[in-house]
């Protein structure tokens, strides 16, 4: 198969692929497993799913961004009818009067990571292999789309019923989120979305590239270790290039919700080459700083990463209890992330650290 | 109040009865094929022993593998019917959809969605089709399936489609057993679907087992009340038991637990359970077992039941001597249940652990001149091999460094005497440890429990929260709960995120002692 038709996704992928996503959701981001089992039924009934690199399609091809928004509970107990996307993003084709050649993922990290392969493969499109995060944040204007200026004029949503609600001529991206969300509720507090499309070009410019790979990369990596016995936390770093920051026992999990928002913290209670030392994590549903006896050695838009210490399982904030033995693993963010203009958008003070400076994360 | 606890695995079957909270006598007979006879071994055995009059017997609470081993093993499953009412929300994920395919296979694996299902606030997704669940009716009995489970979209907020549609295919279809998933489970409706369709598939089973198990009490003269244990160490009484046959899932360890807690009178220790092939660690809080936190998988299947968290290390009494690069150890190969047949005290030729605990002096089994003649450093290589991979098992299951205390319970027992815990943990053995699993039956209690969502403003949320108590109270004395002794133990209030207003998800769950009178 020629480079430029990039290469198929099957089955074998999918289990990989959500490790991968949970792990770069950075605590946050949902659980992929029923964005896994979906994506497999769509593959068990016949589509096919391809994976393209950024650097193959012209400058003036349309990229759709789709994915699912609401309430996390809804997308436990209300599975999607399956085709909500789809009405989503041919609502947009048809009010901009384009047709995608590509979708690509507005954040790699977490159960929104399978929704455009789903969605493209049902319109029988490619995905790319990239995202607007190469993580998970929780809010939708903290994408390296957003940061580098995608317009927001226009999106869509549409619900199990069939129902699509096209929103255009939007004055401002604080409007959408509103209207969005006021919708989203309407429909039963959980939706399928889709986006103004994006111009090749601009995409590659701003999109973080090869996380799809990335997360499959990773995923793979978990479960080769825990095939052979292997330590997973020693081989995913090995792999990733992160580094482990610490290694203990949860003594304490603090949460509140706010604004829409679960924010608290973790305390960890050092073990092993830690034994004395005592780490907290700032959590807004995604891990945002980790502090190592109460010097920060992490934070956003740097990736902080809980595994469960014996099997590798990546930890979301909400799993997290009293007595998890977890490692702590940091992963440096894409360089479009610590952009000047970027830090301002996903940097610690966005988050209300603002004592806090952003550095490069110390690898070593 | 006088009870029987009995605890049949799949080995052992294991009795003890109390009288109040003293134990009184406790006995291990081997588990029947036909489960009748070892149940009423057992109980002859045990009413032989403490002198007490069969029709002196309050209650038999009875912990059974039965169910579990069905589903995990693939025998003996009703071919069964999932229906869903949720469309046209849902269809992207059919029922079964991550259901191993050999066990799907084995009940049938027919999926049907039809409308209905309620949305976050309690409002129709869409409006039950009476016709269309009619249809469905006509193909369950034309497939020859013989027990359905039905499932509907937020039935924990509100179970009216549900019973509706129950109705409907019960009048088409009379006699066939039908199990609604808001009876079984809490919010996630992969979990709780799958756990009702378990049930389903298990009823025809259920029926029959535990009409054994109350032909076994009757026929040894017990004229007491019947119960099963449940997941989260709560009863049921038989006839709910028989509808209900999945939630016995993992009493087993739960019983353990709460056995070993109340034996040693510790609240707060790590339960080391020694059987013949594995030995399970746990821990127990406030006298109840730890809960996993996260989604537990029975025979392959995620459901969202409470159990207690518990892992295997593969070494009991039955475990088989070998050489390893660094001496002698014990396991994971084992003689099971065959140990009293196969082990050198017991006449055999196969070098076990328990020999070694014969041998080293620590336990007195069978006859120890048979093992007279193992050479010092190879009874103090094993003995060495089996303490240590103990005390790794018991430091894993630890959450802080505090030495808590070891309850070792179990046949296997004999294994840790003598043993020193990591960190200077104190090591319990019991007295009645060998059935501590039978006692934690006869000292289960009983539960009444809430999951539901409420969409209201701030002023209302307390009048839901109390609701919400009063309606968990209400179970558990439905349940058999003596009215003064049923507390609320367990309130869990989350705000959900991303709604508007003050949408929560209320659980509630309400504990109690048996009432005696009942």
């Amino acid at each position: 198969m020629p480079l430029d038709d990039g290469y198929p996704l099957t089955e074998d992928d999918l289990l990989p692929l959500s490790i991968g996503a949970a792990l770069l959701g950075t605590g946050g981001g949902g659980n992929p497993y029923l964005g896994m089992l979906r994506a497999r039924e769509v593959l068990r009934a016949g589509a096919t799913m391809r994976i393209l690199p950024l650097d193959v399609l012209p400058d003036e091809a349309w990229i759709g961004r789709v994915g699912s928004i609401g309430a996390p509970l809804i997308g436990i107990e209300r599975f999607a009818e399956g085709r909500e996307c789809l009405r989503a993003m041919r609502a947009i084709e048809a009010a901009e009067g384009v047709a995608m050649s590509a979708l690509i993922a507005a954040e790699i990290g977490g159960a929104n990571a399978l929704q455009p392969i789903i969605t493209a493969a049902q319109a029988g499109l490619p995905v790319l292999d990239g995202d607007g995060m190469g993580r998970a944040f929780p809010e939708v204007q903290m994408s390296t789309f957003a940061i580098y200026g995608e317009a927001t004029r226009l999106s869509a949503l549409s619900d199990a019923a069939g129902n699509v609600v096209l929103f255009r001529d939007i004055a401002d991206p604080l409007s959408l989120e509103r209207l969005l969300r006021g919708t989203t509720v309407l429909m039963g507090a959980g939706a399928g979305a889709a986006g103004m499309p994006l111009a090749m070009d601009f995409v590659r410019r701003t999109a973080v590239p090869g996380t799809v790979g990335q997360a499959i990369d990773i995923g793979r990596t978990v479960l080769d270790a825990r095939r052979r016995r292997q330590d997973v936390v020693d081989r995913v770093i090995e792999r990733t290039g992160g580094r482990l920051f610490f290694t203990g026992r949860i003594r304490d999990v603090k949460r509140e919700i706010t604004g829409g928002f679960v924010r608290g913290h973790a305390m960890i209670e050092g073990a092993g080459d830690w034994t004395g030392s005592e780490a907290r994590i700032a959590i807004q549903n995604e891990n945002l700083v980790l502090w190592i006896d109460g010097v920060p050695v992490a934070m956003v838009p740097d990736l902080i990463m809980n595994m469960e210490l014996e099997t590798g399982e990546p930890l979301t904030t909400d799993m997290l209890r009293y007595g998890h033995r977890v490692a702590v693993i940091g992963m440096p963010a894409h360089p479009l992330l610590t952009t000047e203009v970027a830090l301002k958008v996903v940097g610690p003070a966005c988050f209300g650290f603002d004592d806090l400076t952003w550095r490069p994360l110390a690898t070593g | 109040m006088i009870r029987i606890g009995i605890d049949v695995g799949g080995t052992n079957t294991d009795a003890a009865l109390l009288d109040g909270d003293r134990v009184v006598a406790g006995v291990k007979q081997p588990t029947t094929g036909d489960v009748t006879s070892g149940v009423v071994n057992a109980l002859r055995a045990l009413l032989d022993r403490s002198g007490v009059a069969p029709d002196a017997i309050d209650a038999v609470m009875i912990g059974t593998t039965h169910f579990t081993n069905a589903v995990v093993e693939r025998q003996g499953l009703a071919p069964t019917a999932a229906v869903r009412l949720g469309l046209p929300s849902t269809a992207s994920l059919p029922p079964m959809v991550d259901w191993p395919d050999d066990l799907r296979a084995a009940i049938g694996g027919r999926a049907f969605l039809a409308h209905g299902g309620r949305e976050f606030d309690g409002r129709p997704i869409s409006p039950l089709d009476p016709e269309e669940l009619r249809r469905i009716a006509g193909e369950i009995a034309a497939e020859g399936l013989r027990s359905v489970a039905v499932s509907a979209v937020f039935s924990p907020v509100s179970a009216d489609d549900e019973r509706q549609a129950a109705e409907i295919l019960s009048e088409a279809l009379p006699g066939i057993p039908l199990t609604l998933s808001s009876e079984i489970g809490q919010l996630g409706l992969l979990e709780r679907e799958n756990a009702a369709i378990m049930n389903a598939c298990l009823r025809e089973m259920s029926g029959r087992v535990v009409e054994a198990f109350r032909a076994a009490v009757a026929e040894t003269g017990i004229g007491g009340r019947v119960f099963l244990t449940r997941n989260d160490g709560t009863l049921m009484d038989a006839d709910l038991a028989a509808r209900f046959p999945v939630l016995t899932f993992a009493s087993g360890p739960t019983n353990s637990m709460r056995g070993a807690a109340f034996l040693s009178g510790l609240r707060d220790a790590i339960v080391l359970d020694i059987g013949g092939t594995t030995s399970d660690l746990g821990m127990i809080v406030g006298g109840f077992p730890r809960q996993a936190p996260l989604a537990v998988e029975v025979g392959g299947v995620r459901t969202n039941f409470r159990m207690p968290e518990v892992f295997s290390v593969g070494l009991g009494g039955g475990s088989i001597l070998r050489e390893g690069p660094d001496g002698p150890v014990a396991g994971p190969r084992t003689v099971g249940y065959r140990l009293t047949a196969e082990a050198r005290v017991f006449g055999g030729d196969t070098l076990t652990a328990t020999d070694i605990a014969v041998a080293a002096g620590i336990a007195q089994l069978g006859d120890p001149a048979r093992v007279a003649d193992l050479p010092p450093a190879l009874v103090d290589g094993a003995l060495a091999h089996v303490r240590a991979t103990l005390a790794r098992g018991i430091d894993r299951a630890r959450l802080s460094p505090a030495p808590l205390p070891v309850i070792v319970v179990g046949g296997g027992s004999i294994l840790a005497a003598g043993m020193e815990g990591p960190d200077g943990a104190a090591i319990v053995i019991p007295p009645h440890h060998a059935v501590a699993n039978a006692v934690g039956a006869a000292i289960a209690t009983v539960s009444g429990e809430v999951d539901t969502v409420v969409s209201l403003a701030g002023a209302d949320r307390d009048a839901a929260l109390h609701a919400a108590r009063r309606q968990a109270v209400e179970a558990a004395l439905a349940a058999g709960a003596a009215p003064a002794s049923v507390e609320i133990v367990d309130v869990e209030d989350v705000p959900l995120t991303y709604l508007p207003g003050n949408a929560t998800r209320i659980r509630v769950r309400a504990i109690g002692v048996l009432d005696a009178a009942g």
